[in-house]
């Protein structure tokens, strides 16, 4: 990257400095204590997560971005309550969590609709688990079907859906259960750049307008810096908080801020933080020769 | 185009084609054997016995007795027999096939208790359907149970995976002796032949179930019940279906020896004693009806297959 002098990444504005003293005064959604995670894998024990300490606040935007194997879905995992912690809590506000819940909705990076449920019924599930009478259900189903656009498919098989579209149901699935907090785990990782940025704009626009927190995992610089108040950055073996970021980027959030200085400002530590320069070895390089002939047709690509 | 690329289905026309040689190729060569006399014919078939006093008219001789009298007639310069070349008996030509699908339902039985071949076809139906019902009311909720829980699979799969290696055939002679000698005992060989395979197999399927939809219906607040009853048996009933296709098939392979138990009954039975009276064109067609009526079956099974779930993509 070239380094045309970029302010330092912690220098914000005054608005922006507001904003995170009024965040922290916010009422502490999740919070991360001393959690440790350690799997018996094949080749002895393995420290997935060591001591990571967080407090997420109410209406946050939190994304984790870290090297792959770092433990980013371990993570999300025990604060869904799918995995356990082997040392440390987690406070669902204050409230230790230890089974999964429809106050942490979930959405995966894999397509986990139900294939043999319509959008509706998709939608109605987690409202039929929580004893609601399946007219209010279906009403409120097609209210949320409404929001993500997608009247016309309501009674559609995830199947006929495209990846995009499969990602708002699973979304608006999560989120009809009225959770505190929303994990998502690389949810758009799978889908094409454009449809990735229409779902990023999405994302922003329910995030603006609903009662929820968002705890988000990506590995794409851009859609951290892009969505985050905060940027937990983990660096793995064993998986450790490396620093929480705090994005000087204004709210709200526009594509246009894409090339500001305090957005590639931000870019630039994070990606020395997850790629350190010292890191660039010798041995890790091809060992090519030249394997055209000099007089071939096209002797040389440039 | 080719017909061999790796992965790439056929067009409509050579599928169909080909679908077609699948069954014109086996039946091509049944009749070239059977018409064609070169080809095989080991035997004469005897049209004038001549001088021959044991050959009568109708009769198979091997060839190689036929010329030997041939020759010694012509030596003593009696009159020679005559024949035409012939399959054995046990090789009916096809026209003789097909047409024994009709007669051999107007085949009279020999003795009066002997039964008439749609009663035993019917006898051989009600044996499989009730022998494999009874298997599968108990055998899938188990094999789900199995396939979902640990517990229940530590608890089931092992003295299942000891109890499957014992051939049914090996309980005939207990199941009569507990059930008597009519259906029942026949029903309960089909059922021990099926149970045991259906419930590992129904408890893999379970097994094979995305486990990321059950992480699903876990953060959506799915209690136990509900994961068991909204997620695992819809996510897996295409699988199931297809599975209880398959076993179905499987549960007609013990109908033989379901059939030779107790009081002998059913379409095997019929097959066994038209081999005896030497009626091998009805045995013939018996066999292929039990074929018929399989893919008959299956293929029905397959047809409402494809109603009952809409969700699954068409492959
Ligand atoms: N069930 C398990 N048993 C043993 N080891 C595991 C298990 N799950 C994860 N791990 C290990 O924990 C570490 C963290 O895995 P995790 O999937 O959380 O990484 P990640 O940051 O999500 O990676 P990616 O970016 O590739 O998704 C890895 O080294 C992985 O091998
Ligand atoms: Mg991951």
């Amino acid at each position: 990257m070239t380094d045309v002098n970029l302010p330092d990444y912690k220098k914000q504005s005054p608005e922006v400095k507001d904003r995170f003293e009024r965040l922290k005064q916010r009422p502490v959604t999740m919070e991360v204590k001393g959690l440790t995670k350690k799997f018996n894998g094949l080749h002895g024990e393995v420290t997935a997560l060591k001591n990571i300490d967080l407090k997420i606040h109410k209406r946050e935007f939190v994304c984790v971005i870290g090297p792959s194997g770092c433990g980013k879905s371990t993570l999300i995992r025990i604060l869904a309550g799918l995995e356990q912690a082997s040392e440390g809590q987690v406070l669902l506000d204050g409230k230790a969590v230890s089974k999964p819940g429809p106050e942490r909705g979930m959405v995966f990076q894999g397509y986990t609709l139900f294939p043999w449920l319509t959008v509706k019924r998709n939608i109605m599930f987690g409202l039929l688990e929580s004893g609601m009478d399946k007219n209010s259900a279906e009403a409120e189903a097609r209210q949320w079907i409404e929001l993500i656009g997608l009247s016309r498919f309501e009674n559609s098989y995830p199947h006929q859906l495209s990846g995009g579209m499969k990602q708002r149901v699973a979304i608006a699935r999560a989120l009809a259960n009225k959770p505190k907090i929303l994990l998502m785990d690389e949810p758009f990782g799978a889908l094409d750049a454009q449809t990735r940025a229409k779902m990023q704009a999405y994302l922003m626009e329910i995030w603006k307008n609903i009662d929820i927190t968002v705890f988000f995992i990506t590995h794409d610089l851009d859609e951290a810096v892009y969505l985050a108040d905060r940027i937990l950055v983990l660096k793995a073996n064993p998986g450790e908080v490396q620093e929480l970021v705090e994005v000087p980027v204004p709210q709200p959030r526009h594509p246009d801020q894409f090339l500001s200085q305090e957005f590639l400002a931000t870019k630039k530590h994070i990606e020395e933080l997850i790629h350190p320069p010292a890191e660039e070895t010798d041995d890790d390089h091809l060992n090519l020769v030249r394997m055209v002939p000099v007089n071939d047709d096209v002797g040389s690509v440039f | 185009m080719s017909l061999f690329t790796v992965n790439k289905p056929l067009d409509r026309r050579s599928r169909t084609l080909v679908a077609l040689c699948s069954f014109g190729l086996p039946v091509l060569l049944w009749c070239m054997v059977s018409y064609v006399p070169f080809i095989w014919h080991p035997d004469m078939k005897v049209t004038d016995p001549g001088s021959v006093s044991y050959f009568r008219n109708d009769m198979l001789v091997d060839k190689e007795i036929f010329y030997n009298e041939s020759a010694t007639a012509e030596e003593n310069g009696t009159a020679l027999p005559q024949g035409i070349p012939a399959n054995p008996v046990y090789l009916p030509a096809p026209h003789e096939v097909v047409t024994a699908f009709y007669t051999a339902f107007t085949t009279e039985p020999q003795r009066r208790s002997e039964a008439w071949l749609h009663e035993s076809l019917w006898s051989s139906i009600q044996v499989i359907f009730w022998g494999f019902v009874i298997s599968s009311i108990i055998g899938i909720p188990l094999g789900i149970l199995a396939g979902t829980y640990d517990f229940f699979s530590r608890l089931f799969e092992p003295f299942i995976e000891f109890f499957r290696y014992l051939p049914a055939p090996a309980f005939g002679a207990l199941a009569v002796a507990i059930l008597g000698i009519y259906q029942a005992p026949k029903i309960a060989i089909i059922f021990i032949g099926t149970f045991f395979q259906q419930v590992l197999v129904v408890a893999n399927t379970t097994r094979k179930l995305d486990p990321a939809l059950l992480e699903a219906g876990q953060t959506l607040g799915a209690g136990n019940r509900s994961m068991l009853f909204r997620i695992v048996v819809p996510g897996i009933l295409p699988d199931l279906y297809r599975d209880i296709r398959i076993l179905l098939g499987w549960a007609w392979t013990y109908l033989i020896v379901a059939e030779l138990i107790g009081t002998s009954s059913g379409i095997t039975w019929f097959i066994t004693q038209q081999a005896r009276y030497k009626n091998f064109d009805n045995v013939f067609a018996a066999i292929m009806m039990i074929g018929i009526l399989g893919l008959t079956i299956d293929l029905l099974l397959a047809w409402i297959g494809r109603r009952l779930f809409p969700w699954q993509q068409s492959k």
